[in-house]
């Protein structure tokens, strides 16, 4: 069936079979494969996209269902010489190895950090209401839908601290 | 040219004189940027011309016949193509170094979740769809699927060892431990579902794969489809996380070639999460009687390390659970051995440190057993046991600084061990110590300067997150004078000189060693040209200097390019001393009195393991390994069903990888040590070192806030709540 996707700002026609995932037509009909499949069961957290800003599981929606949203991307973000500020920390403190969960853990700090600014709780929020302190069990908490098995957990956060204080400090 | 050594003597550490000063350094990933925006590309993102999709399906039953299939009727699904189960498609994936076909032939049933056909379809939607309605029918058999029960069981000689009297020792000791711990089987779970894509051109084979060990995949591949090695190319430049389960080629890769070559289009095929769990080696269980007896003073007089493991009939890989007792610990009296229970499960092989990471869970919760029998700190008593020279072979040790990392790392944590509580917690210490054997294997590179003053570094290793990108450009940048990023370095494809791969924490010393050479060759080739000796010449920012003469490396160049290849082997060295990473852990958890809930508080490792490449990058897989760590003191199990014999929790919701939450920082620190038996870039390995150990920490912290022994790892919440007060 036809398919309008808006993706990282430009809009594609897609004739897609009513069971392609989102996560499938963006790396199989719109070769963007940055957005990565690690479970296909919203377990693992490496196909997470922003959707109108929100983060979600890219493999557990179906493409026909976006018709219309404002899709992004990890390539969306930034590329090699332009680079998101949370991607180059993520460089920087080696919030990676193998890469596999890499764009999925960037997509998510990225929506993790709206959400705080939003002021949304989370389950280790010490007040339910009122601004968002991002503590170390706060950032741990709110990124623990992406799974690293490389374990670079320690240089993600590191990284999500650094880029969340530089935004901040630019505001 | 090529410059050709074996590793029989100790070396001069080059490394130390040469100026560049990028060697050592936290420099960034070269890769990184390609990585974080999406631009690194992973095997099952080639998309070629006409390209197709294939989906395995799996054997529902434990042992048996596949007595036949409705393939027919699938094959007149909307888009099916093809229904495949050919004799030459892979039962068994195939063990790590093997470098030929493992078992083969589907038809025949060994275990379920094994693989019995592939169905090919023009989209992804079409072939799964017609997968799941293909129905297989069988001749079932009786079936073994319980270690415990097995019948069929056997006793390694390789895995003995009986030396003097251990019942004696035990008998006459001051203070003994007789305990057996357990361990659940494991799985690797990289991230990168396991993929293949297969093109044929001709009679020639293009694989682009996730794999370790191309060298060896290549002929893996080959002999599985009886065609020559020379007709098969793997490419695996980005590897999505490996941890053992991709060191030998797997069912995929060998059915999506073999459907290539039949429908003349190039074929994907990407494992579902849960057939990775099935497919792909994983780490077996173990039962471990481990014995320790010893003097008033702690001395070891004897040790006891006994272990059942399980894997599939014919299959000669069982896990070496008992590899670092040989050389950890003094003891006069020993006795090893090894029990392999033959069983219809999923294939057991080599996960991150095969051997250690199960076997010093065991053998590090005894050793702190013995210090609370003995009234002693868990450090003093493995300081007094670390022997002069090996227990067994009567050889030195190479470098091994293992009392100095306890001893900085108990500083550097504030090692105070001794239960306190905080509202409802408890709150202890525990340590253990890491070791990790260190071996090298063949490898090659090409090294070749440009004319332009860059250098370009070329060999088929791969780098799954360890870091070999980065390392390879800063050896040859260190060796001839450049940045780093001067340096380009191509990997996986083995179009390119053969390596020993990823696997075992060989490859940094190995492959870094054959770029080492190649570098090698090329100094002395522009010593010449500049005119001194190749001891005399410095290489720094792309400046040649020595016995008074200086000039630009692209003067000396002179518009041509310079190529070299270097050939490193294992020698002597290998048998004249006992070669191992060491460290220590120290970890601090609290327990709910409550729930019996574990969290890990602040884990901190000091490490030896040779020359330190890159800080950064070693600091990453220390970490990393020590995460490990607490996925086995705490999460990771995989269970199977006794019944059938299926993976059960064949998921990433049920299979509980440690996750961020579940883990604090991780502090890593290591010492300076240059091991000079290991190699000529007296490196040692350091990717399996983190986790060799670092689970004992975490249970002897329990036992420290609690008094709860846990000997069945892991410690869930269950376990511990057992032996809680009401």
């Amino acid at each position: 069936m036809q398919v309008d996707l808006t993706v990282n700002g430009v809009r594609h026609a897609l004739d897609l079979d009513p069971r392609v995932t989102l996560l499938d037509a963006l790396r199989h009909d719109l070769g963007l494969t940055g957005s990565k499949k690690g479970c296909d069961h919203g377990q693992c957290g490496a196909c997470t996209v922003l959707v109108n800003g929100r983060r979600i599981n890219a493999c557990l929606a179906l493409a026909v269902m976006h018709e219309g949203d404002e899709i992004t991307t990890v390539e969306g973000l930034g590329e090699p010489g332009a680079l998101h500020p949370l991607q180059a920390a993520f460089v920087t403190h080696d919030g990676f190895q193998c890469g596999y969960c890499t764009p999925g853990q960037v997509v998510s700090a990225c929506g993790m950090l709206g959400e705080v600014r939003e002021g949304w709780p989370s389950h280790v929020s010490v007040d339910l209401e009122g601004p968002v302190d991002l503590s170390d069990v706060e950032i741990s908490e709110r990124m623990s839908g992406n799974l690293c098995r490389c374990a670079a957990y320690t240089g993600i956060n590191e990284a999500i601290r650094e880029a969340s204080a530089k935004s901040e400090a630019a505001e | 040219m090529t410059t050709q050594f074996k590793m029989d003597a100790p070396q001069r550490p080059l490394l130390d004189r040469t100026e560049q000063g990028v060697i050592h350094r936290p420099l960034d990933r070269p890769e990184g940027p390609l990585k974080v925006s999406g631009r690194a590309h992973y095997a099952a993102e080639r998309q070629l011309p006409g390209q197709v999709e294939g989906v395995l399906v799996r054997a529902t039953i434990a042992r048996g016949r596949l007595a036949g299939m409705n393939a027919e009727e699938v094959r007149a699904m909307p888009g099916v193509l093809g229904v495949f189960s050919d004799e030459r498609f892979l039962r068994n994936p195939a063990q790590g170094g093997a470098g030929e076909a493992p078992v083969q032939g589907v038809r025949e049933i060994f275990y379920h979740g094994q693989p019995i056909a592939l169905v090919v379809a023009e989209t992804l939607e079409q072939a799964r769809h017609a997968a799941a309605n293909l129905r297989p029918s069988y001749e079932e058999a009786e079936a073994q699927v319980d270690p415990a029960t097995a019948s069929d069981v056997d006793r390694p000689d390789k895995r003995r060892l009986d030396q003097g009297d251990l019942d004696r020792a035990m008998a006459e000791a001051r203070a003994s431990v007789d305990v057996t711990y357990t361990t659940p089987p494991h799985h690797s779970a990289a991230m990168e579902l396991h993929a293949s894509v297969a093109s044929w051109e001709g009679e020639r084979l293009t694989l682009h794969g996730s794999y370790q060990m191309l060298k060896y995949n290549k002929a893996e591949l080959a002999d599985s489809l009886g065609i020559p090695e020379e007709n098969v190319r793997v490419l695996s430049p980005f590897v999505g996380g490996g941890f053992g389960s991709k060191l030998g080629i797997s069912p995929e890769a060998v059915a999506a070639a073999i459907a290539a070559r039949d429908l003349g289009r190039p074929v994907r095929v990407v494992m579902t999460r849960q057939q990775v769990f099935s497919m792909v080696t994983h780490r077996t269980s173990t039962r471990q009687r481990i014995r320790l007896a010893a003097d008033e003073e702690g001395r070891l007089t004897g040790i006891g390390h006994e272990d059942r493991v399980y894997n599939l009939p014919d299959e000669v890989f069982s896990e070496p659970t008992t590899q670092s007792t040989h050389f950890l610990y003094a003891g006069a009296n020993r006795r090893l051995g090894q029990e392999v229970a033959r069983v219809n499960r999923a294939c057991t092989g080599s996960v991150r440190a095969p051997g250690e990471a199960v076997g010093m869970l065991a053998l590090e919760g005894a050793m702190d057993e013995l210090a609370r029998v003995l009234h002693m700190d868990p450090i003093d008593l493995r300081r007094r046991n670390i022997p002069d020279r090996h227990p067994e072979q009567d050889i030195p040790y190479s470098a091994r600084r293992l009392a100095d990392c306890m001893d900085q790392g108990a500083r550097a944590f504030g090692w105070s061990p001794g239960s306190r509580r905080e509202g409802e917690w408890l709150v202890g210490q525990g340590m253990a110590a890491a070791a990790r054997i260190n071996m090298v294997a063949p490898s090659e590179a090409r090294v070749t300067l440009r004319g332009d003053g860059t250098a370009l570094v070329e060999t088929d290793m791969t780098d799954i997150g360890t870091g070999t990108y980065a390392i390879l450009g800063q050896i040859a940048g260190e060796m001839l004078g450049l940045p780093v990023a001067s340096v380009d370095v191509r990997l996986g494809d083995t179009d390119l000189p053969p390596a020993a791969g990823s696997g075992g924490s060989h490859g940094a010393s190995s492959a870094g060693s054959s770029v080492f050479l190649a570098c090698q060759g090329l100094r002395a080739t522009l010593a010449e040209r500049l005119g001194c000796e190749a001891e005399d010449l410095t290489l720094k920012d792309g400046v040649a200097t020595g016995g008074n003469f200086r000039a630009d490396l692209v003067d000396l160049l002179s518009g041509g390019d310079l190529s070299e290849e270097g050939k490193f082997e294992p020698g002597e060295t290998a048998d004249d001393a006992s070669q191992a990473g060491y460290g220590a852990f120290f970890a601090e958890v609290a327990v709910n009195r409550i729930t019996g809930e574990t969290r890990v508080l602040r884990m901190l490792g000091t490490f030896a393991a040779g020359r330190i490449l890159n800080e950064k990058t070693a600091r990453s897989q220390c970490q990393g390994g020590m995460i490990w760590g607490i996925g086995a003191a705490l999460t990771e199990e995989l269970s199977f069903d006794p019944r059938d014999g299926h993976a059960v929790n064949d998921d990433l919701a049920e299979y509980h990888l440690p996750v961020n939450a579940d883990c604090p920082p991780i502090e890593v620190h290591f010492l300076d040590e240059r091991d000079e038996m290991s190699c000529p870039i007296q490196t040692k390995g350091v990717g399996e070192l983190g986790i060799s150990g670092a689970g004992a920490a975490v249970l002897n912290a329990i036992f420290d806030a609690t008094g709860i022994r846990v000997r069945d790892y892991p410690a869930t919440l269950d376990k511990v709540l057992a032996g809680l007060p009401d």
